[in-house]
């Protein structure tokens, strides 16, 4: 993976640059000391890093705008960062960049459970929006993984998803307006606490622009009222292919489950062991969760059976108690954390048209025996986004190589298959030189228009999404 | 000129000269007028791939709602938005088509629950103002490989791009509807009422309110939808909740239930009558007290959809009512009125200074030429 290299004109300027930020925004902690930036040299895709020229952690929006005119004045590049768990680099710096993170700004601003939104500064982390409406009885609907940690920031700028997402939509679903402010420094408010926001639809374009439209301060989200119970029932499969076929069939059926998730042998062994979660030692194991009232979860998960019971499933298991409910979770919940135990992994996220699991998991397993690499699948089934995990050992020089190339060669399998490279953790660095494979050039040119429009002079985030040769003669300007 | 593909589309894009205007199916005049030569996409028409399994579909813009409608409910399956077919309200022939649809992101009822029709689009090909076809998204459901274009393009009223092809999420059709009605509401209480309906675990997918129903009272409408022994229980738990609003009825006629919240989704109330038509998009609450603000000035008939948060407002012809409104927390957008009337009054709500320059900007790239539909959002 490349990163264009530091612009010496900037870093000669380093002081000047470092006391111009300080004396925008005196209220903002600035961190230039290398010792000190060293703490945010990348984000989750730890495999590559470049500690920044400086960071800064403004407070306030006003601050941003006020680093942001400096950084503009000095032509200097602007990497935003959330909480730092992009698993596609797109936090990641380059040497003559500041990095300009949200963590500071955290509060909430306003909760109207009567008009079903909360406003909140963006640096809040994503359980925590959740958390601030449960005694109200309400929730925010978006809950990826690293939800504990993650941001509302990075949550807009990759579009985020979760395991619920098959029922309640992903962030841009979710998110009716923003407080943005422009490279330039100058504040924005798009959209609000109605639907639609009026105007061409700027606000869907912003979210998923991975940092490199403006950056979001603050946001209004809607929040759902919680349903009456929820209970998942767990399937085990004697193959891969069957599971796949299930899930097809219990979509076709009409029922809608709040999630579908799935897990084949190597990734329901690694949780086994982990956390007891007492799962069945089988090739597949479905995990479907319905919602409602007890009656109404009986009538589904009764339909749910029916339809599995005609692929002969070789396990049932619906849940008796909450208890029951967490530990079938548990297993899922901790699926990384788990097969992280075992070896070093990449998680990949391609998607894929549900139709097609059968066929991508064979060709998946073709090129696990192939590359010679192990590989684990935990996925969002009911919408066909995959997280094949490669094993490999970190301090290999080749695995690491081989790994990044069958990587690529999944990601191709999931495009052919009339998919795409990724389905929620973002292009970022990571799938970068990947976009040709989905895209065409003129696809690619017309979605830079957009930040030749937001960000005439390719600062903000400048070196992600987009291949490095395309962007070149922009970034260069 | 009616292309019969989208590589004769785009060739008809590329080499014209003057502006054009795009046209669907003809039924939604909405937006400033716009003079030049028509340019039809309904030659681009057809179902092109559809997994019931998957929930998706794939079609040609120009394939028509009704035929989608068809083939889904073939499938138990439908369009989660609900679109509205504006025939009635605007006084238009013609058949809606898909891509009309979505160039006006026009979404019905049940969108307070289901979402927008921008929310239910997986993926576009269009043609940009050069005449290059241009991809964005897929027919997948979760996606997030470069800029979502398609939320951009969907809404921008073929002012960007002319749609050639559209994937859609779609939902399977709930097996019974239930609808609690509550009559001689007050616009305040109404919404109220409507409110703890939709702050409810009870999944309501409509919640509308007419000062004056079809007998010439108000009526308050929520409605449920699923499996049947599911909207029993529900319209049963929703009803004791409702219970401070006054009696309530149930009613389970599934043909009566369609018949009403079409007459809510095409804003059949004011389909025969003379005067403008405003929609508003606003904060649910603050509904009835702008309604109410309205009415110290002018006659006003009203309609409130999505709990609120959309209210559907009459008035004389050339009344201005966004001045009226004042400063509102949303956007007024004149849907009918004659075309000195939007030319005037502007059609679309007028934007801070730096998103119109950013829309401008946005247009001036998609369309460098100014040749599609131009000044229509202006």
């Amino acid at each position: 993976m490349e990163m264009p290299s530091a612009d010496a004109r900037i870093l000669e300027r380093r002081d000047r640059i470092i006391s111009r930020l300080r004396m925008a925004a005196p209220g903002a902690t600035l961190i230039h000391d290398p010792a000190e930036t060293k703490a945010y040299e990348c984000d989750a895709l730890t495999a590559y890093s470049c500690a920044p020229l400086a960071v800064v952690l403004p407070a306030s929006t006003e601050e941003v705008s006020a680093l942001l005119s400096v950084c503009r004045s000095e032509s200097v590049p602007v990497i935003p960062r959330g909480a730092g768990t992009s698993l596609a680099g797109g936090a990641l710096p380059t040497a003559d960049a500041v990095v300009l993170g949200v963590s500071r700004m955290n509060s909430i601003l306003e909760i109207d459970t009567g008009n079903r939104f909360i406003r909140v500064q963006a640096g809040r982390t994503n359980l925590s929006v959740s958390d601030a409406v449960e005694r109200d009885g309400f929730f925010y609907a978006p809950d990826p993984s690293s939800q504990l940690a993650c941001a509302i920031a990075g949550n807009i700028a990759m579009n985020s998803g979760g395991a619920h997402c098959l029922k309640y939509g992903v962030t841009t679903n979710n998110l009716l307006g923003v407080r943005m402010v422009m490279m330039d420094g100058e504040i924005v408010d798009i959209g609000g606490a109605y639907a639609d926001a009026g105007g061409l639809d700027l606000l869907g374009v912003i979210c998923g622009s991975e940092g490199q439209l403006g950056i979001v301060t603050e946001a209004t989200l809607r929040i759902l009222p919680k349903p009456e119970g929820a209970r998942p029932v767990l399937f085990g499969f004697e193959s891969n292919a069957v599971a796949g076929a299930c899930v097809g069939d219990i979509i076709r059926a009409g029922v809608l489950p709040v999630a579908i998730e799935f897990m084949d042998r190597p990734c329901i062994r690694a949780c086994e062991d982990f956390v007891g979660a007492g799962y069945p030692d089988v090739e597949a194991l479905l995990i479907v969760e319905v919602e409602g009232a007890d009656a109404e979860i009986d009538m589904q998960l009764g339909l749910i059976k029916q339809i599995a019971s005609r692929h002969h499933p070789v396990t049932v298991r619906e849940s008796q108690s909450a208890d029951e409910s967490a530990r079938i979770w548990a297993g899922r919940k901790s699926a990384f954390g788990a097969m992280g135990r075992i070896a070093d992994y990449v998680c990949l996220d391609g998607t894929i048209p549900v139709a097609e699991l059968p066929r991508v998991l064979n060709g998946i397993a073709g090129l696990s025996r192939e590359f010679g690499l192990r590989v684990a699948n935990v996925f969002h089934a009911g919408d066909g986004n995959l997280h094949p995990l490669i094993m490999f050992d970190a301090n290999s020089k080749d695995e690491l190589l081989r790994c990044e190339k069958m990587g690529a060669e999944i990601l191709k399998l999931c495009v052919e298959a009339g998919g795409c490279l990724t389905g929620e953790h973002g292009v970022g660095v990571e799938k970068r030189e990947l976009m040709p494979f989905q895209y065409s050039e003129a696809d690619m040119e017309a979605q830079m228009w957009v930040k030749d429009v937001f960000d005439p002079h390719w600062l903000m985030n400048p070196a992600k999404v987009f291949p490095l040769e395309m962007s070149r003669t922009r970034r260069a300007a | 000129m009616k292309p019969g593909s989208e590589a004769e589309l785009a060739e008809a894009i590329g080499s014209a000269t003057d502006p054009l205007v795009i046209i669907g199916g003809g039924t939604k005049p909405i937006g400033t007028p716009v003079e030049g030569e028509s340019l039809s996409v309904s030659g681009i028409a057809g179902i092109r791939r559809y997994e019931p399994q998957a929930l998706t579909l794939v079609a040609g813009a120009g394939t028509p709602v009704a035929e989608i409608n068809h083939e889904l409910a073939r499938h138990k399956q439908m369009l989660a938005f609900e679109p509205m077919d504006c025939r009635d309200l605007l006084g238009t022939d013609g058949e809606p088509t898909i891509g009309g649809i979505v160039a006006a992101n026009m979404s019905g009822p049940r969108r307070v629950q289901t979402g927008a029709c921008r929310d239910y689009l997986l993926g576009v090909r269009f043609i940009d103002g050069s005449g290059r076809v241009i991809r964005n998204g897929g027919r997948v459901m979760k996606n997030v490989t470069g800029y979502d274009l398609v939320r951009l393009l969907a809404g921008s009223h073929g002012t960007l791009g002319v749609l050639t092809e559209i994937a859609l999420k779609v939902l399977p059709r709930p097996e019974a509807a239930g609808v609690l009605l509550l009559t001689g509401l007050t616009d305040q209480d109404a919404v109220r009422c409507l409110e703890a309906a939709l702050t409810s675990p009870f999944e309501v997918t409509g919640a509308a309110h007419t000062p004056r129903g079809l007998d010439g009272d108000p009526v308050t409408m929520i409605r449920v939808e699923g499996f049947e022994d599911s909207v029993r229980y529900r319209c049963f738990r929703l009803r004791d909740l409702l219970r401070e609003f006054g009696d309530i009825d149930l009613e389970t006629g599934a043909e009566r239930i369609a018949a009403g919240w079409k007459w809510v989704r095409d804003v059949e109330c004011f389909g025969d009558e003379k005067g403008d038509v405003w929609r508003i998009s606003t904060k649910p609450g603050d509904a009835p007290s702008l309604v109410e603000n309205l009415r110290r000035q002018t006659e006003v008939a009203v309609l409130y959809d999505w709990g609120g948060g959309l209210v559907w407002i009459k008035t004389e012809a050339g009344t201005d009512l966004r001045e009226g409104c004042g400063d509102i927390d949303g956007h007024a957008t004149l849907i009918r009125a004659s075309v000195a009337d939007r030319l005037r009054l502007g059609v679309f709500h007028p934007q801070p200074d730096r998103l119109r320059r950013i829309s401008l900007g946005l247009k001036a790239k998609f369309d460098p030429r100014g040749i599609l539909n131009p000044g229509l959002m202006n």
